[in-house]
């Protein structure tokens, strides 16, 4: 069952419908509802490998449904320190929980400026409004 | 239904492979030797033959009823068209047979491609690509070589391509090692010339462009167009998906365009066959004949036809021998039973899709009013705002009505987009009939939208759990190990 | 006008621009820019009907040398096997014969259901776990091996034996230049290659493509070959007979990671070189990165049994630019000729074809030195091909044989350096005893 929908507002957001926690010098990253729902439910997750450097605004992954595929856009750079493996093997968790149990990576974060260029969820709320 | 394996019984052939009396044995070394006979189907002929015709009956093609699958060019195939081809002289003539022993072959491949001049407007062609996509990468290799003969090519390193293009242009770039560029489409549905004007210059390599596009729309800026990339040293490329919307009416080589491949199995009827045989032979302009696939199909100054290997320039081979030649005896076949009666073709395909556009649009969103050419697209989205009704299931419920359903959800910049290609080969009581249909289902969503979510009723499956097969792919038959599904998930 | 693919009568041309709200036909191309207009009639000549063109490709059809009027040894990657009635019952079926991609699962499980049936056939010839729906020939699938190869390993060499198919070879490396690879070949020595050879020229290369058989018809020791790329951790790719499987191993069997070929062989007729169809099989662990259209199996809301086209965004028209391949239309029909023939075969059959060709070519060979001809690889056993000397240019020997009614094999002399009075003879099922004598008799007068 797909989740309702949802934005946290103790999450950072990207224009490209990702989402960051930010944990201390680690951050852990995923995608928005709005992704999730015009994806359609998921049935692949490639995931990156961990030790993985990611770059901000850059793609570190993907994930598909039956009808399209996406690029993860990381909004932030980093080491890719643990994956989600649950999501590896059923990536509808994706949609039932996007900003919980549908986390894709924790990264290590290169420079944690970076979070500054980030949307707050009145930001990201204009983005949706936008589509 | 059963599969072929699951009709199998051990010591049952349909076979009998004669062997000379007396013929020794010889035998393969042990360590390369077959240790595990593949499980072959083992049926007697019968069966063979009932189960294929069972499998037909659960398919539809152009022969069992109207299929407007827009970009297609779903049209009638010609049934002498199977005679010919199955003629010895054709179809047991091997490709590497000499010169003297196959004129006739030959000659008919060197007269489609005097008929492809003429109805291209372009200089010379070969007719080796498999497919409309591999004639795609030929062309884009001859933009390479092009520009690697004059020196240009590390500095033109970008193809522009429209956001309303078939999937395989992007595809064809990447394959070719080119960069892509993007260039929008204006409320017109023309390209955005303000747009391209921005985005063309001295790296810019080539432009892919389908015209009439996958709208269905002419560009009526294409002489602009043809200027900004022959101003900026570009090369044009046609992808001829569309010409069964212009033969005779406007040629690419006089809209600008330096190469074109052409759909045989579109607009020159080779049947689709379920999704092949088809080919994609390439015209193009002199300059840039010296790179043409390897052999060339030639007239010697005596009259008598060859095969020409002496291109020092050329970009190599695309594919084995001269191409798809059953496919070359068909097209020329339906060339040949039309000649210059090819306008009249084109006149009634674009006629028949505006007579249906003009009855259809107000039912459906328009994104684009204008006349189209032999394709146009609707939009759901209106039946989708109203009444939850989606592109989708529209198509589906058309299937009760007995027709196969247009494309749906392309070209991408149309929402719930619905493209409809007529063809020429319709009466116009098909036509009204598909009409009603979709009229119909316009009334249904509104008033009943279950019929359309629940459809089709009546086809071998209702709608299948395309996620489960994308999640856990079962692509071949496991024999005693073949999992057997239950209906688990339900489909969004 | 009228046309028999035509159906616009007057009344119908009326009614439809009324209902448009145009007053001409000529008015519906009021967008198109004068000067881009062609006015004048198409330069062509004018229609035939029915009838007449049956008669002008009936006299071109005339001009070939097919193998109904000429006893022909021609093979070099296309064969003249024996192609059943069922095939043509089958693919003469308008249902399959004018049906499109099948998009819509629906309205297509009978083309879905039989390239699932196809696909399980093609697997279980190579013993893999994954095959395509088709791609265009044995070429291009070999391109598409080099496509999937580089993607998968990130290295940018592939290394094919030189016993491989020239046309083959040549078609990879058009392709190559745009995938951003090298091709590197590998010599013969003595009429098949050396897992030594192999093993040096495979470091950091992405695959080894060999061919097996090879082109000269001689046998590989392709586990040794397979092995020789492990060793230097490249991929094996082997280029099959899908006839040669039922006497010699799968690929699947001993190593390989991709196995493909040209189908021709199994169930289409030559038709002067195509439409025919590429076979392209791989193991689990490349699903994701295959090129053309898969078939899956799966349910539908009642619980019932159908197929559909999967993992579909790999492919054009979902990745667009990212696509694991730019393919769209393939040679389905071909394919389902494919499917046809083997299941008409069946197991036994298929070996009893292979035991056919193998057998009858060793007694081609044997006539052949009987009559004072050489071979040119003699101690390498070798399937339904084979290469003899004949002592003065082969293409000579070929003419002088045609003017027999034999054509005695294809001149490798293109194609080899040094190979200029060699002929590769082809000697399939089709093949009787008293032919290969009158083989042997003519070249025996035509050879030096």
């Amino acid at each position: 069952m797909a989740a309702a929908e949802s934005y946290p507002d103790d999450l950072k957001y990207h224009e490209e419908h990702d989402w960051a926690r930010i944990e201390g010098d680690e951050a852990v990253l995923g995608i928005t509802w709005f992704a999730a729902d015009a994806l359609g439910e998921l049935v692949h997750y490639e995931a990156p490998a961990q030790g993985t450097t990611v770059t901000k605004d850059s793609s570190y992954g993907e994930v598909e449904s039956v009808k399209a595929v996406s690029d993860l856009i990381a909004p932030l750079s980093g080491e890719v320190i643990e994956v989600n493996q649950k999501v590896v093997d059923a990536p509808e968790t994706i949609n039932e929980d996007p900003y919980g149990e549908g986390w894709l990576v924790r990264i290590r974060l290169a420079d944690a400026s970076e979070v500054d260029s980030l949307l707050d969820l009145a930001a990201y709320k204009l983005v949706l409004a936008d589509q | 239904m059963k599969l072929i394996y699951e009709r199998s019984q051990p010591g049952r052939r349909a076979s009998a492979i004669p062997r000379p009396e007396g013929l020794a044995r010889a035998e393969v070394p042990e360590e390369l030797r077959r240790t595990e006979p593949p499980r072959l189907p083992e049926v007697p002929e019968f069966e063979l033959v009932r189960h294929f015709t069972e499998l037909s009956s659960r398919n539809f093609g152009v022969d069992t009823g109207f299929y407007p699958l827009g970009s297609c060019t779903m049209k009638y195939n010609p049934r002498i068209n199977e005679r010919l081809v199955g003629l010895p002289g054709f179809a047991f003539l091997h490709p590497l047979q000499e010169e003297e022993g196959a004129q006739g072959a030959l000659e008919l491949e060197w007269r489609l491609q005097e008929i492809l001049t003429e109805v291209t407007g372009l200089d010379a062609v070969s007719l080796q690509p498999a497919a409309g996509s591999q004639g795609e990468i030929t062309g884009l290799m001859l933009v390479r070589a092009y520009f690697a003969d004059r020196g240009e090519l590390e500095q033109r390193r970008k193809v522009v391509i429209p956001d309303t293009a078939h999937g395989t242009n992007p595809a064809s770039v990447t394959m070719t090692g080119f960069e892509l560029t993007p260039v929008k489409t204006d409320p017109r549905g023309n390209v955005d010339v303000d747009d391209l004007r921005g985005k063309v210059d001295e790296n810019t390599a080539a432009l892919m462009l389908t015209n009439p596009s996958t709208l269905g729309l002419f560009d009526e800026n294409i002489e602009e167009i043809e200027k900004i990339f022959h101003g900026a040293g570009a090369l044009m490329y046609y992808d001829g998906a569309n010409l069964n919307a212009v033969c005779g009416i406007s040629r690419p080589g006089d809209m600008g365009f330096d190469i074109v491949h052409i759909n045989l199995h579109k607009t020159f009827s080779q049947p689709h066959g379920g999704g092949g045989p088809g080919g994609g032979p390439v015209a193009v302009r002199k300059m840039l004949e010296p790179f043409l696939p390897v052999p060339a199909v030639v007239r010697k100054a005596d009259g008598t036809f060859g095969l020409d290997y002496d291109r020092p320039k050329s970009i190599g081979k695309v594919r084995g021998f001269t191409g798809p030649f059953g496919v070359f005896v068909r097209s020329y076949a339906y060339m040949r039973m039309y000649g210059p009666q090819l306008r009249d073709m084109s006149e009634a395909a674009v006629l028949n899709a505006n007579y249906v556009l003009a009855r259809l649009k107000g039912a459906y969103d328009l994104l684009f009013d204008r006349l189209c050419m032999h394709e146009f697209v609707l939009s759901a989205r209106n039946l989708k705002r109203d009444h939850n009704a989606t592109a989708l299931d529209v198509a589906k419920r058309l299937m009760d009505y007995g027709f196969h359903p247009p494309t749906v959800y392309f070209p991408l910049i149309v929402p719930e987009a619905l493209m409809i290609e007529p063809t020429e080969t319709e009466t116009k009581e098909t036509l009204d009939a598909f009409c009603e249909a979709m009229l119909a289902i316009a009334r249904e969503a509104a008033e009943d939208v279950q019929l359309l979510k629940d459809a089709p009723h009546d086809r071998p499956v209702r709608r299948l759990d395309e996620v489960r097969a994308a999640k856990n792919p079962v692509v071949k038959y496991g024999f005693e190990s073949h999992p057997v599904l239950e209906a688990e998930h339900t489909p969004a | 006008m009228t046309h028999p693919f035509l159906a616009l009568t007057d009344r119908d041309r009326e009614e439809m621009l009324r209902t448009i709200g145009v007053s001409s036909v000529d008015e519906l191309f009021r967008d198109l820019p004068e000067g881009v207009r062609f006015r004048r009639a198409l330069d062509l000549e004018p229609a035939l009907s029915e009838q007449e063109l049956s008669a002008h490709l009936a006299e071109l059809a005339g001009r070939n040398a097919d193998t109904t009027h000429e006893l022909s040894f021609l093979g070099a990657g296309i064969y003249d096997h024996y192609v059943p009635a069922v095939v043509d019952t089958v693919l003469q079926r308008g249902e399959f014969l004018t049906a499109y991609t099948p998009y819509q699962p629906e309205m297509s499980q009978g083309v879905l259901q039989s390239i699932f049936e196809y696909q399980t056939a093609i697997c279980e010839l190579t013993g893999m776990d994954v095959s395509n729906a088709s791609g265009y020939d044995g070429e291009t699938v070999t391109a598409d091996a080099c496509y999937i190869v580089k993607h998968a390993t990130g290295k940018t060499k592939v290394v094919v034996t030189e016993a491989t198919n020239p046309q083959v070879r040549q078609v990879i490396k058009t392709y190559a230049p745009g995938f951003g690879l090298e091709i590197v070949e590998v010599p013969h020595r003595g009429g098949t290659t050396d897992p030594d050879d192999v093993r040096r020229a495979a470091e950091g290369a992405a695959a080894v493509i060999f061919q097996q058989p090879n082109f000269f018809g001689c046998l590989e020791p392709a586990p040794e070959l397979a092995a020789a790329a492990a060793d230097a951790e490249a991929l094996a790719v082997a280029h099959v007979d899908p006839l040669s499987l039922g006497v010699l191993e799968a690929p699947g069997r001993y190593g390989c990671a991709i196995a493909l070929g040209e189908g021709q062989a199994a169930g289409n007729l030559m038709s002067y070189g195509g439409p025919h169809y590429g076979f392209l099989a791989a193991r689990q662990e490349f699903i994701r990165r295959m090129p053309g259209r898969i078939v899956g199996e799966t349910v539908d809301i009642a619980g019932e049994r159908g197929y559909v086209l999967t993992l579909q965004t790999r492919e054009q028209h979902i990745r667009r630019e990212k696509a694991t391949s730019n393919i769209t239309t393939n040679q389905t029909l071909l394919a389902l000729g494919g499917l046809v023939y083997l299941t008409w075969l069946g197991p036994q059959g298929l070996r009893e074809v292979g035991e056919a060709c193998l057998d009858l070519a060793e007694l081609a060979k044997q006539r052949l030195q009987e009559r004072g001809l050489e071979l040119v690889f003699p101690d390498r056993p070798t399937f339904k091909e084979f290469a003899v000397r004949v002592g003065r240019n082969a293409r000579d020997v070929v003419r002088d044989a045609r003017a027999q009614g034999v054509h005695p094999g294809y001149a490798l002399g293109r194609d080899y350096e040094g190979m200029d009075d060699v002929l590769l003879v082809a000697v399939t099922e089709k093949r009787t005893p008293a032919e290969i004598d009158r083989l042997a008799e003519v070249l025996a007068e035509v050879a030096a």
